[in-house]
């Protein structure tokens, strides 16, 4: 007994050596690779620096400002109505839902609200560029995962999009449309009949991309399983948006905050999903897409008529105060914090970015994922860099 | 047609041969490039593509051609440089060893050697040293990681394809790709010869197991990891610019041209038409015209193989490193040993 015993471990002190010299010999050296600040997967300047084992990631950073625009800084030089031409340049993609919360901080600190039509409007408007901006990013997320073709079905169909937001504002991409105190103006003639095509035609892009990469089989693979965030890392991160929806918190800024603008006016669905991987987020704003359709028809369906305007004063001087709004915007929670002195402008803003936040999560999620990972990882968190650097 | 080849001087022969060859690579690579990646690619994204170069832009490859041979001829600082240099050349050099065994009419061959089959298979890994080398000696660290993706996903797709011929080869009773096609050809499906017995009908899984080995080893879409643009920046291209990014660009699609032609001879009856159509009993009595209608039947189908090719490379997202070797070794290899041993069964009992 003993000799088989005293057999068996010097049989196992010998294998252990042999793995211990086999593991010596296969030692391998790790490497830093920089992925960015130029590189098409990072949407633009951001760089992330990952030390590799092989193709595995043992650590990676976001290290961002690359693109530093200096927007807190620049709003305290401006006057409240100019401050929107500036922070429609945040997130790019959804510029009039950056105005939104701004514009509702600035009234909320004067005590005014915008008249029912323009309530209904912003929130068209707000609703038109969440869909142009997540209608591109489920294009660009197949060609993040090697598909070419779904991203130019996003740029012809957001078009259709973009040319609506600028029929009615007259800017495409920043239209700077919304005043204290409402809008510029109002709808122009036959606006909403053209809206109501758009609005089925983008629901038959999402048909479309549905069925091109949600159900394609390597897109599943790609994607399921890949980059889970668990609810209550979900929620320590501060994640916010599809980001946080995805992992199974049922929580929206459109429903869950009372704010003068008119989605609690109608029915309508907040998408969750219990997985909290890559497919799941993913999932999450093509559904949102699809319900911001319905969003616009049933406002439309549900438009009061009236001015667009409140009674404001002609030189805009917002009294002494601090206020903090907060909305649901394409990416995320996007909020500001605005204090003001009684001044022309305000005295300082501080810029609650979705992505910003959004990103804090990248190394935590990222260690252990092998590189092609990341791309799927960075592509499902979506980020804008104006949106994390301002 | 032989008789008039053997008439002239050997010299003259393999001049003629070598132009041949050359016109046999480029110009359907030009014809692919143009109607796939400018054309049919532009269509499915719902835009026009060039347009500007020539009617409907079919002049736009010369004016890239161009382009690229003005360029500098730069490389990295610290690569490597004589290796830096001769990678692309490696990796076009083996679409020009791989297209000197593909017959394209009775008479109209390059060469032809029993072992044809073999030596098409051997030659087509040459170019996975030129890849590697390529990301070795760039310097950087994408193409390197670009460079062992490509060798690793090259050397587990050459298995499934070899298994899949192998299902051919023991239909046919014979290695050379001439003797192939005429099999093909002359042969009959139950006593109906009126299509011949291309291999497709009885080998459609060695078929399928073929194109999606060769899409693997075209590095093209789902299996473009080692170019990958979005993740490693093309892969082991990123430092090249310029005519060695050229000739890069040919190797791609030329060799998805003889691939396609390798898989048309072996699958589809290559460039032959069903010999009981015009009475032909053997690969003697076959009219001399077939060597001038054979080629544009090859083209034809290569055209039709190449589609598909590009189809699903102009459609599909990527799979990951992991997940494609899984694929090559868990179900294409037992797929194509199954087919082998079902191949092998019933040529026996028939």
């Amino acid at each position: 007994m003993t000799m088989l015993g005293d057999r068996q471990q010097l049989a196992y002190i010998a294998s252990q050596a042999a793995d211990a010299r086999v593991n010596v010999e296969l030692e391998t050296e790790g490497m830093t690779l920089n992925i960015g600040p130029q590189h098409p997967a990072t949407h633009g300047t951001l760089r992330i620096i990952a030390r590799l084992d092989g193709e595995q990631v043992l650590w990676a950073e976001p290290s961002c400002g690359y693109m530093h625009r200096g927007y807190e800084k620049l709003t305290e030089v401006r006057t409240f109505p100019q401050v929107t031409a500036l922070i429609n340049r945040i997130d790019w993609l959804g510029s009039f839902a950056n105005e939104v919360p701004f514009i509702l901080a600035a009234e909320q600190l004067m005590g005014i609200e915008a008249p029912p039509r323009a309530q209904w409007i912003r929130t068209i408007l707000f609703e038109l560029s969440r869909i142009a901006n997540v209608s591109l990013f489920l294009g660009d997320l197949g060609v993040q995962l090697g598909a070419i073709t779904p991203v130019f079905f996003a740029f012809r169909d957001r078009e259709y999009v973009l040319n609506l937001i600028e029929g009615a504002t007259g800017g495409r991409f920043h239209p700077n449309f919304d005043r204290i105190g409402g809008l510029k103006d109002d709808l122009p003639a036959g606006w909403i009949d053209e809206t109501r095509a758009v609005m089925r035609k983008m629901r038959k892009f999402c048909d479309e991309i549905e069925g091109l990469l949600f159900g394609n089989e390597i897109f599943e693979a790609r994607t399921r399983g890949i980059g889970v965030i668990p609810r209550d890392v979900a929620l320590q991160y501060g994640l916010s948006g599809a980001n946080l929806r995805g992992s199974g918190v049922d929580w929206d800024l459109r429903r869950d905050q009372k704010l003068p603008m008119a989605w609690d006016k109608i029915d309508w669905k907040v998408w969750t999903h219990p997985d909290g991987d890559s497919y799941a987020r993913c999932w999450i704003r093509l559904q949102e897409v699809r319900e911001s359709t319905f969003i616009v028809e049933k406002l439309l369906d549900s438009l009061p008529s009236g001015p667009v305007m409140a009674k404001v004063p002609r030189i805009i001087k917002v009294p002494e105060g601090e206020a903090w709004v907060a909305t649901e915007n394409p990416l995320g929670e996007m909020g500001y914090y605005v204090v003001s002195k009684g001044e022309l402008g305000p005295f300082r803003v501080k810029i609650r970015s979705a992505s910003f936040n959004n990103i804090s999560i990248v190394p935590w999620l990222l260690k252990g994922v092998y590189v092609p990972d990341i791309i799927t990882i960075l592509a499902s968190l979506y980020f804008i860099l104006g949106d994390i650097d301002r | 047609m032989l008789g008039l080849i053997a008439s002239i001087p050997y010299w003259a022969q393999s001049l003629l041969r070598v132009l041949g060859g050359i016109v046999a690579v480029l110009l359907p690579a030009g014809t692919i490039v143009y109607v796939f990646l400018f054309k049919m690619m532009s269509f499915m994204q719902s835009r026009l593509g060039p347009m500007e170069a020539g009617p409907f832009g079919s002049l736009q490859l010369f004016a890239e051609v161009g382009k690229w041979l003005q360029k500098e001829d730069l490389y990295p600082e610290r690569a490597d440089r004589f290796i830096f240099k001769i990678a692309p050349l490696i990796v076009l050099s083996s679409t020009f060893l791989l297209v000197a065994v593909v017959p394209f009419g009775p008479d109209a061959w390059f060469t032809n050697f029993e072992a044809g089959v073999f030596y098409a298979l051997a030659v087509s890994s040459v170019s996975v040293l030129g890849i590697l080398i390529a990301g070795w000696a760039s310097a950087n660290k994408y193409s390197l990681l670009g460079g062992l993706r490509a060798a690793g996903q090259l050397i587990a797709y050459e298995l499934p394809m070899v298994l899949a011929v192998i299902g051919v080869v023991i239909q046919a009773g014979t290695m050379n790709l001439q003797q192939i096609v005429v099999a093909q050809n002359a042969g009959s499906i139950f006593g109906w010869d009126g299509l011949g017995n291309p291999y497709i009908l009885t080998q459609f899984v060695g078929f399928v197991i073929f194109m999606i080995a060769v899409q693997a080893e075209l590095t093209q879409t789902p299996f473009d990891m080692p170019i990958a643009e979005s993740e490693l920046v093309s892969g082991y291209m990123t430092e090249y610019s310029g005519f060695r990014f050229l000739i890069f660009f040919i190797g791609e699609f030329a060799t998805a041209g003889v691939f396609a032609l390798i898989a048309s001879i072996l699958f589809l009856g290559g460039w032959g038409v069903p010999f009981a159509w015009f009475g032909w009993t053997s690969i003697d009595s076959i009219d001399n015209w077939m060597n001038v209608v054979g080629p544009l039947i090859m083209f034809t189908k290569m055209m039709l193989l190449v589609f598909i090719i590009m189809w699903v490379r102009f459609s599909y997202p990527r799979f990951r490193e992991d997940q494609l070797q899984r694929f090559a070794w868990k179900v294409l290899i037992p797929l194509s040993l199954v087919n082998i041993m079902a191949t092998s069964v019933l040529k026996v009992a028939f």
